[in-house]
């Protein structure tokens, strides 16, 4: 996203590469120097490219917070939602019109938090669509809170002394909960994660892609890891690519080894998938009596 | 437009007030419902959840209030017509996200059969302290249409009205039941497909690029589009300008929030409903909605019997409030007797559009049951005798409660 700033602002008469897939007049964005999200945002647009996807029918659903606010970056229909409710709300697209691919696109605070509960039903349900969890181990967009992700031991301003509660770890509740596409990035794995964006925008059913981003403002400033690019350097160090590794092994202690991967890809009928077959068998039934 | 005969159940039934508005939402055009059980309107969700699939319409049980309303709004935005189910605590936890409706303009009914409260309150009985929550409840300046039926014929025909006015003003639409009205069973006529009115959606014809989603008609209401039409909707929690993009300057907020209460408030005389009867030359007029307007009727009829002159006004429409209407009668009669099954909600709207002019005598009911004729009849004669001005809200107690609290409290200076 810094690179595209730039790019638009010396050459005002070309057309920007993804300018079909952002909102060119909202830029600049709001996110800090050094924040990951972009990335995301990049390696998404780039993946809608390779999916070859039809635009206008896909939805892009955010809650609250810094990634919070990518739906209203993306060119797609977008939905900038109440916090946590970004998974429901877009039960309700995709239900309201099967046509729809529908992304949400949200924090871990927004999706594991305070929306954890619908997490984990629509991955049970698997309601088909792409969820893409930007964890950066905190609550930035307020200042820096702990939050469930947080590892422990790490400092955020309501756990001043460090966080004492053990962290969620994302791919086991998704594939737990029934997802039939769990991974995880970092924003430095770019190319990874745009090809794993594409993959998951052509599979059917509730698909979970974690992308581990730095919070060069809060998190790094608070637990003085040094700014956005010595986050970059210390993923580049300790990332290990682990495909098909066993979701209850990604644990993520604070500052160790990040395991990322492509973890669970499976196949499962989804909602409609069953509730069609179901509707068909009743008006056979209907038809018999 | 009128209604899709394959929707329609024509017929004669005998089902409770749950299961009138589960077929009216289905006649109405109602493509989804997503709901969470809470008693006492799981009969609403159990009868549209039945009917529904041979409709091509869908129920699907969320896994709780949060959710179902947020899957309302959003499939409000995908295009289709939409309702959730619920009751006091779960109409509670749904509270941020019809702020969320509101704020993006978008479609949808919510049947709330009101339970005796607070809290948990009493699942099985009935109540009617939500009034004020429906009004006020979210956060923010926003306004909404609530309507209180009071018999299951009522449920199937005002919500079928629910689904015409949301669609029409684009905004959340209440009906304000209760437990007597949701778990009464009468006859209830669903008549033929093509005399049932249906408002369809005021969706946006014309190019793309000259879409501007919240750029309101005359009537200060937008047209709408859905995801999928190609329009790169940008739809936002946020205060935002025409074109939907997040504002933070405090004029426009004025201006937005002004058009957000304005598109009810000035179109206010197309939307009240009242039923009036005697009203003409009246000494008293007992206001009531949903099951307090049955009861009051007898309590009405033996007034009558005494010889009081007393009329009725039964708010169909309780929001928004027939403020012009209580004003003019506070002109002409000596008092208002309200009777609601809470302590106190509506009846404070009564005197604050009464100013003074008129005495407001309100019947506080606890819940978990409804007045009887008597409290009415005992209100009615003291209004009727009374000829002093009272200022405030004159407090009668019900039978029940003169019985309970036969000392009253004890109130420490």
């Amino acid at each position: 996203m810094q690179n595209a700033e730039i790019k638009t602002k010396e050459n005002m008469e070309e057309i920007h590469p993804l300018e079909n897939l952002l909102r060119m007049d909202r830029i600049p964005h709001i996110w800090c120097p050094g924040c990951g999200i972009g990335l995301a945002v990049s390696a998404f647009a780039a993946a809608m490219e390779k999916a070859n996807v039809d635009l206008s029918k896909v939805a892009i659903v955010s809650g609250i917070g810094c990634t919070g606010r990518v739906a209203g970056y993306v060119k797609l229909d977008s939905f900038h939602t109440t916090h946590g409710r970004p998974i429901a709300f877009a039960t309700g697209i995709k239900l309201g019109n099967p046509d729809m691919k529908v992304v949400v696109f949200s924090g871990d605070g927004d999706l594991i938090s305070i929306g954890g509960n619908h997490f984990i039903h629509a991955a049970r349900r698997n309601v088909d669509m792409l969820v893409i969890c930007v964890n950066n181990f905190i609550y930035a967009m307020t200042g820096g809170q702990v939050a469930p992700t947080t590892p422990l031991g790490a400092y955020a301003t309501t756990s001043p002394f460090g966080c004492v509660e053990t962290p969620f770890n994302i791919p086991y509740i998704a594939d737990s909960s029934g997802a039939v596409y769990v991974a995880r990035w970092t924003a430095l794995h770019i190319r990874r994660l745009t090809n794993s964006m594409a993959e998951a925008l052509n599979k059917r059913g509730f698909k979970c892609i974690e992308v581990i981003a730095p919070c060069a403002m809060y998190y790094s400033r608070i637990n003085k890891l040094g700014d956005g690019l010595d986050m970059m350097r210390f993923y580049h160090d300790n990332s290990e690519v682990r495909n098909g590794e066993d979701t209850h092994n990604l644990d993520l202690a604070f500052q160790t080894k990040i395991t990322v991967g492509k973890f669970v890809d499976r196949e499962r009928p989804t909602y409609t998938d069953l509730y069609k077959k179901w509707l068909s068998e009743l008006k056979d039934k209907n038809r018999e009596g | 437009m009128k209604a899709d005969s394959k929707n329609v159940k024509t017929g004669v039934y005998c089902v409770d007030g749950d299961v009138a508005s589960g077929y009216g939402a289905l006649a109405a055009g109602c493509r989804f419902i997503a709901g969470y059980p809470i008693t006492p309107s799981t009969e609403a969700a159990e009868a549209f959840a039945q009917i529904a699939p041979s409709a091509g319409a869908l129920f699907i049980q969320m896994e709780d209030e949060l959710a179902s309303i947020a899957a309302v709004v959003g499939a409000s935005w995908a295009g289709v017509k939409t309702m959730t189910i619920t009751s006091g605590p779960g109409y509670s936890l749904m509270m941020e996200t019809i702020g969320f409706g509101a704020m993006v303009e978008a479609p949808f009914v919510l049947l709330n059969i009101q339970r005796a409260g607070p809290s948990t309150g009493v699942p099985t009985k009935t109540g009617q302290a939500d009034m004020m929550q429906c009004r006020w409840g979210s956060a923010g300046d926003y306004e909404i249409i609530a309507i209180s039926p009071d018999s299951p014929q009522e449920m199937f025909d005002y919500t079928i009205k629910a689904f015409n006015l949301s669609e029409i003003y684009r905004c959340p639409v209440m009906i304000m039941s209760d437990e007597c009205v949701g778990h009464m069973t009468e006859k209830v006529v669903v008549p033929a497909a093509n005399e049932i009115d249906l408002e369809p959606r005021r969706f946006y014809q014309g190019p793309a690029d000259g879409y501007i989603p919240f750029k309101p008609d005359k009537d200060l209401v937008p047209k709408m589009a859905k995801a999928g039409d190609g329009m790169r909707l940008y739809v936002t929690s946020q205060l935002h300008d025409e074109n939907g993009y997040p504002v933070n300057g405090s004029n426009y907020k004025r201006a937005f929030t002004r058009r957000l209460v304005d598109k009810i408030r000035l179109n206010k005389h197309r939307i009240i409903e009242l039923r009036e009867e005697e009203t003409d030359d009246a000494e008293v007029v007992v206001i009531s909605y949903g099951i307090t307007s049955r009861v009051s009727a007898r309590g009405i009829e033996k007034a009558r019997e005494k010889g009081i002159k007393v009329g009725s006004l039964r708010l169909v429409t309780v929001f928004p409030f027939p403020d012009e209407r209580i004003a003019a009668l506070a002109e002409k009669v000596k008092a208002f007797v309200v009777p609601e099954i809470n302590y106190g909600q509506i009846a404070y709207d009564v005197e604050r559009c009464s100013a003074g002019k008129a005495n407001v005598v309100v019947i506080p009911h606890g819940g978990s049951g409804v007045h009887q004729p008597k409290d009415i009849l005992d209100a009615i004669e003291y209004a009727a005798g009374e000829d002093e001005k009272i200022k405030g809200i004159i407090e009668q107690k019900t039978l029940l409660e003169r019985k309970v609290f036969q000392e009253g409290y004890v109130v420490r200076e």
